[in-house]
C-alpha cells in the first residue's frame, strides 16, 4: 500500500441499499383483511342483527343512565381503591411489624377471595352501611325510603369494588416503590427530608413509571366488573341493556350496544393514560413522543411536511 | 481550651450483623479542615461517612459535630434516641454527595437544588431561585438550569449534586468518591469545584481515590483499613512518607 496521505477525498456516494423484502408480511396482511372482511360481512349482513335496534339504542335514556352508573362506579371506586393502595403499600413497606401485619392481611384477604364473594358480603351488611352512611357527621341527609336504598346499594357497591381494587393496587403501588434506587431515598435523607417526604416528593413520583400501566389495566378490569353489582340491582350499563333486552329479546343488538359504550370509555382511558404516562415520563432517558396536538401544530408549522 | 470541634469520633464502632466494619475510629476534624480519607475498598470509608450524618447508626462509642451528639441525646448517663424530626433536621447542617450523583431523576437541575430549602427549611421559593442559580454559575452550569439530570454528562450532574448540598447552607460536607463514577476527563471539572470549596473555608472530609487532589488540598490525610484508622497526618507526611506498611502498600497501588 502507499504511505502517500490523501488531502483531499471526495465524500463517498451515499448508500441506496435494496431494502429487505418481507413476503410474509404480505401474506399476512391478505390473510387478515379476508378474516376481517368475513367478520364484518356477517355482522353487518346477518339478518338475524337488526343494526336499526342498535341505532335506535345506542341513546336510549336506560343505556345512558347505565353509562352514567358504570362511569360514577369506576370513577369513585378506583380513586378509593388507589389511596387505599398507596396507603397499603407504605404500610406493608412500614418497618413497623403491626403497622406492614395489618397491611399485609388486607391484601391476602381482599385478594384472596372472589369479587363477587365481596360484592354480595357488603350488600348482605348494606343495614350497616345505612347506619355508617347516615353516621357521618355534617354528612348530607336522604329522605324517602327509596332514595336511602338506592344510596345504600351504591355506597355498598363502592366499597366492595373500592376494598378490592385497594388489594390489588397496593402489591402495584408496592412493587413500583421498591423499583425506585435506594440511593434516591439516602439523598433525600441526606437533605434532611423525612420519610414522609421522601415517599411524596421523591419515591412516588418516581415510582409512578411503574405504576401507571398496570393501574392503566385496573381500570380497563374496573370498568367491565362495575357490571358484577347488578347483582345487588343497581343498574350499571350491562344490567341496562339486559333490562331493554328482557322486553324486546334483541339480545344480540343489546349485547353490541354496550360493548360500543364498553369500547367507547376504555378508548377514552387510554387517551387520558397516554397523558399522564407523559406527564410522569419527563426526565427520562427517553425522549416523549410529540401529543397528536402538538405533532399538528408542527405539521402547521412546516407547511405539511415532516422535517 | 481548644477550639470546638466540627467532628469529633471517639471510639466509633459499627457493625452489619456479626460483621464489625468499624472497630474504634478516633477522629477529629476542626472547622474550615479538609480531610482526605483514603483506604481499600470494604475498609469502612463509606460506613464511617454515613455515620456522620445518621445514615446509620452506631453500636459503641461516641460521635459528636458541631459538639452535638449524632443522632442522640444524653440524659444523665442514659442515651435516648433522637425523634425522626430531630434527625431530620440536624441532617440539614450536613451537605452528602454521593459516588453516583443520586439527582432526583424528575426534576430539573434547578428543581433538584431547590427542592430541600423550600420543602425542608420552607424558605420562600424566590430567594431559593436566586441562590440556585447562583450555586449553578459557581458550578459552571448557569445555562442548564432546565435541564434534567439524564441530559447532563456525570461531571454536570456531580456538579449539580454538589450545589444542591450547598443550597441548605451546611457547616460540613461529605464527599464519598465523588469523581469515582466519572471519565477520565470529567474529573478535573468536579475536582476544581471542590478546590474552590475548600478554599472558601468549608469544612470537609472527603473519601477519594485521587491523591494528587488530597495532597494538593488536604490539610489531613486520614489512612483506614480494616474498620481503623491506620495513619493520619498532613499530606506531606502520610502520602509522600507513610510509616505503616498497609499505607505503603496501598499507596503504591494507587499512585
Ligand atoms: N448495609 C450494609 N449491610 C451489610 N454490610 C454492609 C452494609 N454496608 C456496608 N457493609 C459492609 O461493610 C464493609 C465496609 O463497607 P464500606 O462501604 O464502608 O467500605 P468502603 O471503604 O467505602 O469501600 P469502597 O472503597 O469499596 O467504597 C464492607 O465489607 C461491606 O460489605
Ligand atoms: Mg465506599
Amino acid at each position: 500500500m502507499t504511505s502517500e496521505v490523501e488531502t483531499t477525498r471526495g465524500r463517498p456516494e451515499t448508500i441506496r441499499a435494496v431494502p429487505v423484502r418481507h413476503p410474509w408480511r404480505w401474506v399476512a396482511v391478505v390473510v387478515i383483511a379476508v378474516l376481517v372482511a368475513m367478520f364484518a360481512h356477517m355482522l353487518v349482513a346477518n339478518p338475524n342483527i337488526h343494526w336499526s335496534v342498535v341505532r335506535k339504542n345506542l341513546f336510549n335514556s336506560l343505556i345512558l343512565q347505565g353509562v352514567r352508573m358504570t362511569l360514577e362506579l369506576t370513577v369513585i371506586s378506583m380513586a378509593v381503591g388507589i389511596v387505599l393502595g398507596v396507603v397499603a403499600a407504605v404500610m406493608r413497606l412500614s418497618r413497623n411489624p403491626i403497622v406492614s401485619g395489618v397491611a399485609w392481611v388486607y391484601v391476602w384477604f381482599f385478594r384472596g377471595t372472589p369479587l363477587l364473594v365481596q360484592i354480595f358480603f357488603w350488600f348482605a351488611f348494606s343495614t350497616f352501611v345505612r347506619n355508617i352512611a347516615f353516621g357521618i357527621p355534617f354528612g348530607p341527609h336522604f329522605d324517602g325510603a327509596d332514595s336511602n336504598k338506592v344510596v345504600t346499594l351504591f355506597i355498598s357497591g363502592i366499597l366492595a369494588l373500592a376494598l378490592n381494587e385497594g388489594a390489588y393496587m397496593s402489591e402495584i403501588v408496592r412493587a413500583g416503590i421498591v423499583s425506585v434506587d435506594e440511593g434516591q431515598t439516602e439523598a433525600a435523607h441526606a437533605l434532611g427530608m423525612t420519610r414522609l417526604q421522601t415517599m411524596w416528593r421523591v419515591v412516588l413520583p418516581q415510582a409512578m413509571r411503574v405504576i401507571i400501566p398496570p393501574t392503566g389495566n385496573e381500570v380497563n378490569s374496573m370498568l367491565k366488573n362495575t357490571s358484577l353489582v347488578s347483582v345487588a340491582g343497581l343498574i350499571d350499563l350491562l344490567a341496562a341493556a339486559q333490562h331493554i333486552y328482557y322486553k324486546n329479546y334483541r339480545i344480540v343488538e343489546l349485547l353490541i350496544v354496550a360493548s360500543i359504550w364498553y369500547l367507547a370509555m376504555t378508548s377514552a382511558w387510554q387517551i387520558v393514560q397516554y397523558y399522564i404516562e407523559r406527564y410522569y415520563g419527563r426526565g427520562s432517558a427517553r425522549a416523549t413522543p410529540l401529543t397528536p396536538m402538538q405533532r399538528a401544530r408542527m405539521l402547521a408549522a412546516r407547511g405539511g411536511h415532516y422535517q | 481550651m481548644t477550639a470546638p470541634l466540627m467532628v469529633d469520633a471517639q471510639q466509633v464502632h459499627k457493625s452489619f450483623g456479626v460483621n464489625e466494619v468499624l472497630k474504634g475510629i478516633d477522629f477529629q476534624v476542626a472547622p474550615g479542615q479538609v480531610i482526605c480519607l483514603l483506604g481499600p475498598s470494604g475498609s469502612g470509608k463509606s460506613t464511617f461517612l454515613r455515620c456522620i450524618n445518621h445514615l446509620e447508626k452506631i453500636n459503641a462509642g461516641r460521635l459528636y459535630v458541631d459538639g452535638e451528639l449524632v443522632g442522640y441525646r444524653q440524659v444523665g448517663d442514659k442515651l435516648h434516641e433522637l425523634p425522626e424530626k430531630e434527625v431530620a433536621r440536624k441532617r440539614t447542617e450536613i451537605g452528602m454527595v454521593f459516588q453516583h450523583f443520586n439527582l432526583f431523576p424528575h426534576m430539573t437541575a434547578l428543581g433538584n437544588i431547590m427542592e430541600a430549602p423550600t420543602r425542608v427549611k420552607g424558605e420562600p421559593k424566590d430567594d431559593v431561585r436566586a441562590r440556585a442559580m447562583d450555586l449553578l454559575a459557581k458550578v459552571g452550569l448557569a445555562d442548564r438550569a432546565r435541564a434534567y439530570p439524564r441530559q447532563l454528562s456525570g461531571g454536570q450532574q456531580q456538579r449539580v449534586a454538589i450545589a444542591r448540598a450547598l443550597a441548605m447552607r451546611p457547616k460540613l460536607m461529605l464527599f464519598d468518591e465523588p469523581t469515582s463514577a466519572l471519565d477520565p476527563e470529567l474529573v478535573g471539572d468536579v475536582l476544581a469545584v471542590m478546590r474552590d470549596l475548600a478554599r472558601s473555608g468549608m469544612t470537609m472530609i472527603v473519601v477519594t481515590h485521587e491523591i494528587g487532589f488530597a495532597r494538593e488540598v488536604a490539610d489531613t490525610v486520614v489512612f483506614m483499613d480494616g474498620g481503623v484508622v491506620v495513619e493520619s497526618g498532613p499530606p506531606s507526611e502520610v502520602i509522600s512518607n507513610p510509616q505503616h506498611t498497609r499505607t505503603q502498600a496501598f499507596l503504591s497501588q494507587v499512585l
